[in-house]
């Protein structure tokens, strides 16, 4: 293995070394890292937006009753919340952002295998969240059907539905896309003597997520399609009162929608399965368990989709068939817990800001987890469908796990990314107000949601002020973290950082901070003895 | 800079393949749930479709299908003329699976059968859905027997030019395997929508 050499003759990607400079030159790379970048600066201003119009939800239900607007931009605005949350944050989220800057180099490639298509990709990324922004401010008003856009309503509603499915519709393609390069770069493209067993875990969650990508996208593409003919040509394929099955719809919507769930987590899983042993220096305890049960929840995870459909009118047959396979899914997801908890026994921890988002991340994503199990568990879900209960579950999964695996990824790759370090405490304190804020918001919806507090409701009863107050609160503890967060990493330039700030041992602690244009002067290959994980 | 690797160019083609059949595969789904549940409007439905403009159809996909492997070959042996030929062939075939379609479209337009029409507020909703399945469909699938035709236009000017050739045809093979699905769907579409009476 070729040790980091202390002089840097190839200028690094962050310089502009092609035909245009500045922006030009971003916007034309086909370079994954840049990509990478463009994916994460354009997911943190879809964030920061989706955000704000959380806080906007929370000033609404500070009390009962209307405050400062009325039901109708309420409905509208928990739907664009949604839709930019999910399609342009977190579906994308991971895979595009650290799969695109880091896969390539940790399986020791240059680029993607179609580095033109990966550029498409963002465009088309890019194409579809205006289109599904521009619902906002044409046709008649704001989407106000939910993100997702169940029938009969979105074909009833007269406002402007298809702009959103369609920009929907367009981000799916982009997903396919990025999917489908991922696969081949990682077939292809891996090191040579790195066999698939020997691919760092990171990547190998991205090849679980690829194939979900690219199987279960086009579904929901072609259900997005069918609700756009529906509404123009009063088909009746989903609106009963044209004759149609809206559980059909649900069936459809979900055989994607559930899928999508693990595009966000598993790439979230890989990074936490690579901060825990770098931060740990211990080699990662049951490799290759970890690796397959990334594949068991991607192949499990395609078939527990009606769990979302429990009160929707199916048989009971179908209901306890779906209820058992997604406890069937808790089980891949449990084995990664108990290797990640078991990577860090009698490991070197060294509590740096990376690692104390990951384990927040085990954390808030246990709780997630386990009101996922009373959610799939029939007789309990029953009562708390469609409650807040369900709204507390999913942040916890989606922005606990999610999220926080996001901000980990950021605090452990930016030092190679952008060849600086942070400020530490400042991290630190980020995390202190981003985890004290997320439990604060998210923790009383459990609670009032078993008190009967449905979601999406604009009004409420005087018993459930206390909890809304509470979540208020957190949301604003959220933001600040946030803010801090965002302070630390992008206000001043920060020391220089060393190739290997953390003692890595994948493939992209060995070149340099931030990475040449190729990434490798010299080509990296795996002896035979070798391992991914290689710590003392 | 250039890498070249034609055998994950054409795995990237294949994975793109299953994800269109998985996009059809939707409708499918759907076109099943549906014959299920009105299984006799469909069957009186799909009287109106003219099975022999489909048979013809199919025939002229089946040949152009044919032609695009055969250009493969030609290519493989060095002879891009007779290539250039066969593409020119199968873009032809396309050209008379539209020309049909167009006919076949404008009839039923004329007399009223396609969805949104107001014939179709009087028939059963098991016929509105066949004949919106119908159009769903085939509209789908004529959008990509033209995107397959601008695909191999490329390509045959390509080959004419020679930058597709004997030791570098990986282009052509992925534009074939694109032709093949596009005449794959019409294999399933046509005895499912013009064959089960």
């Amino acid at each position: 293995m070729t040790e980091a050499k202390t002089h840097h003759p190839e200028p690094s990607y962050l310089v502009d070394t092609g035909k245009y400079k500045g922006l030009m030159a971003w916007l034309t790379s086909t370079d994954h890292k840049r990509i990478g970048l463009m994916y994460m600066y354009a997911m943190m201003i879809f964030f920061s937006v989706g955000g704000l119009l959380g806080i906007l939800m929370r000033i609404e239900l500070f009390y009962p009753g209307q405050q400062i607007y009325g039901p109708q931009v309420y409905n509208g605005l928990f739907t664009i919340h949604g839709i930019i949350m999910i399609f342009t944050v977190v579906i994308p989220g991971l895979a595009a952002v650290f799969g695109n800057f880091s896969m390539p180099i940790m399986i020791g490639a240059k680029d993607v295998a179609f580095p033109r298509l990966n550029l498409f990709s963002f465009y088309l990324y890019v194409l579809g969240a205006a289109i599904a922004l521009s619902s906002q401010f044409m046709g008649n008003g704001p989407p106000d059907t939910g993100w997702t856009f169940y029938a009969p309503y979105s074909i009833q509603t007269h406002t402007n539905v298809v702009a959103a499915v369609f920009g929907a519709f367009v981000l799916g393609f982009s997903s396919i896309l990025t999917g489908l390069n991922f696969i081949v770069t990682m077939h292809r493209m891996r090191a040579p003597g790195m066999t698939f067993f020997k691919m760092p875990l990171f990547p190998w969650s991205l090849y679980a997520t690829a194939w979900i990508q690219v199987l279960a996208t086009p579904i929901v593409g072609i259900t997005l399609l069918m609700v756009i003919a529906e509404r123009w040509l009063r088909i009746g394929f989903f609106d009963p009162s044209l004759g149609g099955d809206p559980v059909l719809y649900q069936h459809l919507f979900w055989i994607y929608s559930h899928p999508a769930v693990y595009i966000m987590i598993l790439p979230a899983m890989g990074v936490i399965t690579e901060i825990i042993p770098t931060f740990a220096q211990k080699r990662i305890f049951g490799y290759k368990a970890i690796a397959i049960s990334s594949l068991a929840i991607a192949l499990v995870g395609y078939f527990v989709w009606a769990h979302h459909m429990y009160t929707s009118g199916m048989s009971t047959t179908a209901r306890w068939v779906f209820s058992l396979l997604t406890f069937l899914v808790a089980v891949p997801s449990a084995i990664k817990v108990f290797n990640w908890v078991a990577t860090m026994y009698k490991g070197s921890i060294s509590m740096r800001p990376p690692f104390l988002f990951a384990l927040g991340f085990i954390f808030l994503f246990m709780i997630g987890g386990m009101t996922g199990l009373s959610l799939g568990a029939l007789a309990t879900n029953v009562h708390v469908h469609d409650t807040a209960y369900v709204v507390a579950h999913f942040h916890y999964i989606v922005f606990g796990g999610v999220g926080f695996a996001f901000f980990a990824a950021i605090y452990y790759w930016y030092p190679k990314m952008y060849g600086r370090m942070y400020n530490f405490k400042m991290a630190n304190w980020s995390f202190v107000f981003l985890f004290t804020g997320f439990n604060l918001l998210y923790f009383p919806q459990f609670i009032i949601g078993i008190m009967g507090m449905p979601r999406r409701y604009f009004d409420y009863l005087p018993q459930f002020t206390l909890g809304q107050q509470l979540s208020f609160f957190g949301a604003i503890l959220l933001a600040i973290g946030f803010i801090i967060m965002l302070i630390t990493l992008f206000s001043k330039k920060g020391a220089k950082a060393p190739d290997n700030p953390w003692g890595g041992r994948t493939f992209e602690w060995r070149i340099p901070s931030p990475p040449p244009l190729e990434n490798f002067e010299v080509m990296p290959e795996m002896g035979e003895n070798e391992e991914p994980y290689d710590y003392k | 800079m250039e890498h070249r690797d034609d055998i994950g160019a054409k795995l990237g083609m294949w994975v793109f393949i299953f994800t269109e059949i998985l996009l059809f595969g939707g409708l499918f789904l759907v076109y099943a749930i549906m014959r299920s549940a009105y299984s006799t409007e469909f069957h009186q439905a799909a009287h109106h479709l003219n099975a022999f403009i489909g048979s013809i159809n199919t025939v002229v996909l089946l040949l152009s299908s044919a032609t695009v492997a055969m250009s493969i070959t030609a290519v493989q042996k060095g002879n891009n003329k007779l290539a250039v030929i066969l593409l020119f062939i199968t873009l032809l075939c396309a050209a008379v699976f539209m020309v049909n379609k167009y006919f076949e479209w404008g009839h039923k337009i004329h007399i009223g059968l396609y969805p949104g029409s107001d014939l179709m507020l009087t028939l059963s909703h098991g016929q509105v859905m066949f004949f919106s399945l119908y159009f769903f469909m085939t509209g789908l699938h004529m959008f990509h027997l033209v995107v397959g035709g601008i695909i191999l236009t490329i390509v045959m000017l390509k080959v004419q030019r020679g930058t597709i050739n004997a030791g570098h045809y990986v282009l052509l093979e992925n534009g074939g395997l694109y032709w093949h699905l596009v005449d794959l769907i019409w294999i399933f579409l046509f005895p499912l929508l013009y064959l089960i009476t």
